[in-house]
């Protein structure tokens, strides 16, 4: 097995994994940044094509304080709020700093354009023009990183171990897909950058790369998650006619500025059956309108794919052509005329506000290891904000990748070849045992991700909770039989393996956090636990002890808010 | 109705010779090329070599092969209820099936 070594290795190459790469640099160290896809191109970042939230005061008075206030009202209690305070009080810097590097934020008579979304008390949400924040940020990033010699940056390395010895990170073990082997890195400082696990799910408006692989890596390693039942479902996101080069989740701001009708199957209007009235102002909230869908589609009165119309079909032309701009011609090349025709849409699985529980450092119990962005548990309570999203990969990013660096300077190696070599031998036995009677790694994966919506989707239950942790124990010894292909190069069944290994993992951490949690709180809401349970203002520590997940309550990190600066003045 | 369309691909790696496998995929109105090779690779071939990312976005860029003799990102291009051609790009240099290398020298292990 080849070795190579670094200060700092940053796994997963999306907005937190480059701004990380940046700040370690920055700060002197050695980066290797990798990312199983290639740099900068994968992960959340480049389809988030909404909105990034900061205090910047340009439209309207604003403060650190106030967007603290409107971030742990959204978390219901649950926000860490150390965590929650370092995004509203970095993100504008960040926002600048990005600017400098070349993000064109759009601009109106010299200042930066805020918009409201929901959940914000003021105009808060910048962007760039149109839908293309994400991409643009992408782009900045992946361009300012090329210009530091000390970040060695990979693609197509998919890192599917860390490896620690005595509470202490000391590099990973990684997989090279183009030539099916495992490299060895030697690094004394790890940043698990790799996002979310929106992959888990049948229905998700992500790209299809994130599985969890880092709260997995974080898990085996000996480190702590944090909130994994709060799996956010976006309530409309896009469902048919199948529409491409486009978020799936674009439709929302439409929704609310021009007023689009949501309608069932049978083209009746029916959010006012579930407690909220929708006439003519489309003002429904998330959760009401994801609940109303599901239950239309439960009742045999869903759309033929199984959601509810928007329809803007009362809506002038000229109205909509006004308000779509340039979007109006990529969905005519999509065969969508919203003259003439609704969509269909529906909730999926949009972010994962769980995560590994780290401090305001970014590091975990476990000593060279740290998070940065979807990664990081807790900032979010139970339900995230609007546009904080983009916002932490940023602010987390920097920190993480400021404070491995500093740890990477302070301390010697400790590399431990034995230890990486019976990783790499328990590794290889895992991908290349190849069990002809079994299912490759992918139709398994297809498999969990139906059972997870099935089950363990917006709407829960103790019974379709304890079914999936069922299915999810017999999917675990399912691991020992894939049927692997051969090939020497790319082995896309190796890949979806080792991914599959960690969608199963973090599953089990959804599920089993979502059982504990008897009450209906944000984004995660039991059927037979309606309402919210005031005894339960505590989060849920997940670890494994010899194998075991154990769950634990832990009381919510709160924070001294009279350290908070004052307001700012446009 | 139950249309399908019909996917040649030529397969292969650079120390091979090549071949066309054909695959049969049910169609629905507006799906991409790339929504069918994955199709493919869940119920037909798992060992089918394609490179993906953000599956409908046109973001992450990596799709991109040769589809009726085009230079096509996979996931943009609207698939047919009729036969298409599937190839590796032609001026990038094979690694296997549809995966060229596209990714440069300096982001390589």
């Amino acid at each position: 097995m080849a070795r190579v070594s670094a200060d700092v290795l940053i796994v997963g190459a999306g907005a937190a994994g480059m701004y990380a790469a940046i700040a370690a640099a920055r700060a002197g160290a050695a980066v290797m940044l990798v990312d199983k896809g290639q740099i900068g191109r994968g992960g959340a970042t480049v389809m988030a094509q909404m909105t990034v939230a900061a205090a910047l005061a340009e439209e309207e008075p604003d403060s650190v304080a106030l967007h603290l206030e409107d971030t742990t009202k959204a978390g219901r209690g649950l926000c860490n709020e150390e965590l929650a305070a370092l995004v509203c009080s970095e993100g504008p810097k960040r926002i600048r700093e990005m600017e400098e590097w070349g993000t064109r934020w759009a601009r109106e008579r010299g200042r930066i354009k805020q918009a409201i979304a929901p959940g914000h008390s003021v105009k808060r949400c910048c962007y760039v023009d149109f839908l293309n924040t994400g991409p643009a940020v992408a782009a900045t990033l992946r361009r300012k990183i090329t210009e530091f010699e000390k970040i060695r940056r990979i693609s197509n390395l998919a890192v599917v171990e860390i490896l620690a010895r005595a509470g202490r990170a000391i590099g990973a073990i990684a997989l090279d897909l183009p030539n099916d082997q495992f490299i060895a890195i030697d690094a004394p400082a790890v940043v698990l950058a790799a996002g979310g696990l929106t992959k888990l799910y049948a229905r998700n408006s992500a790209s299809a790369n994130m599985g969890g692989e880092a709260y997995a890596l974080a898990l085996w390693a000996g480190a702590e998650l944090v909130d994994m039942e709060f799996v956010q479902f976006f309530p409309i996101g896009h469902l048919a006619p199948r529409l491409v080069g486009m978020d799936p989740i674009m439709w929302d701001p439409f929704r609310y500025k021009l007023g689009g009708k949501l309608l069932n199957g049978q083209f009746e209007e029916f959010i006012d059956r579930y407690g909220s009235t929708d006439f003519g102002q489309y003002h429904a909230t998330r959760d009401i309108a994801a609940y109303a869908i599901l239950k239309e589609v439960e009742a045999g009165r869903g759309t033929p794919h199984g959601g509810a119309y928007l329809d803007f079909r009362h809506i002038p032309e000229k109205d909509l052509r006004a308000a779509f701009g340039p979007v109006i011609d990529r969905l005519l090349n999509n065969g969508i005329d919203l003259s003439r025709m609704p969509v269909e849409v529906g909730p999926m699985a949009h972010y994962h506000m769980g995560g590994i529980r780290v401090d305001v450092n970014m590091r975990t119990r476990i000593e060279g290891l740290y998070a940065a962005g979807e990664a990081v548990g807790g900032s979010n309570g139970a339900n995230r904000l609007s546009g904080n999203a983009i916002t932490e990969a940023f602010v987390f990013g920097e920190r993480a990748g400021a404070a491995a660096a500093d740890h990477a300077n302070a301390s010697s190696r400790r590399w431990d070849e034995e230890l990486a070599q019976e990783s790499n031998m328990r590794l290889d036995r895992f991908c290349h045992a190849s069990d002809d009677n079994g299912s490759a790694p992918i139709v398994l994966q297809t498999e969990l991700q139906q059972q997870m919506w099935d089950l363990a989707g917006p709407f829960r239950t103790g019974d379709k909770l304890s079914a999936a942790l069922a299915r999810i124990k017999e999917m675990k010894h399912n691991l020992e039989h894939l049927r692997i292909g051969a090939e020497q190069r790319f082995n896309l069944d190796v890949q979806d393996g080792f991914e599959l290994r960690a969608m199963i993992t973090i599953a089990e951490t959804v599920v089993q956090a979502a059982l504990s949690r008897t009450e209906s709180r944000g984004a995660h809401q039991r059927e037979d636990f309606p309402l919210t349970d005031y005894q339960l203002i505590k989060n849920q520590v997940l670890e494994l002890r010899d194998g075991e997940l154990l769950c634990r309550w832990a009381q919510p990190v709160r924070l001294d808010r009279s350290q908070l600066e004052n307001p700012l003045v446009p | 109705m139950n249309a399908v369309a019909k996917l040649r691909i030529r397969r292969g790696s650079l120390d091979e010779s090549s071949r066309f496998d054909n695959f049969e995929v049910p169609y629905e109105s507006g799906m991409s090329v790339l929504d069918a090779l994955r199709w493919i690779r869940i119920h037909r071939d798992s060992t089918l070599g394609i490179r993906y990312s953000c599956i409908n976005a046109n973001a992450c860029k990596t799709c991109m092969a040769l589809v009726d003799g085009e230079v096509e990102y996979t996931c943009m291009v609207k698939l047919k209820p009729a036969l298409i051609t599937v190839e590796p790009l032609p001026k990038r240099r094979l690694i296997r099936d549809l995966i060229t290398d596209i990714v440069s020298e300096d982001e390589k292990a």
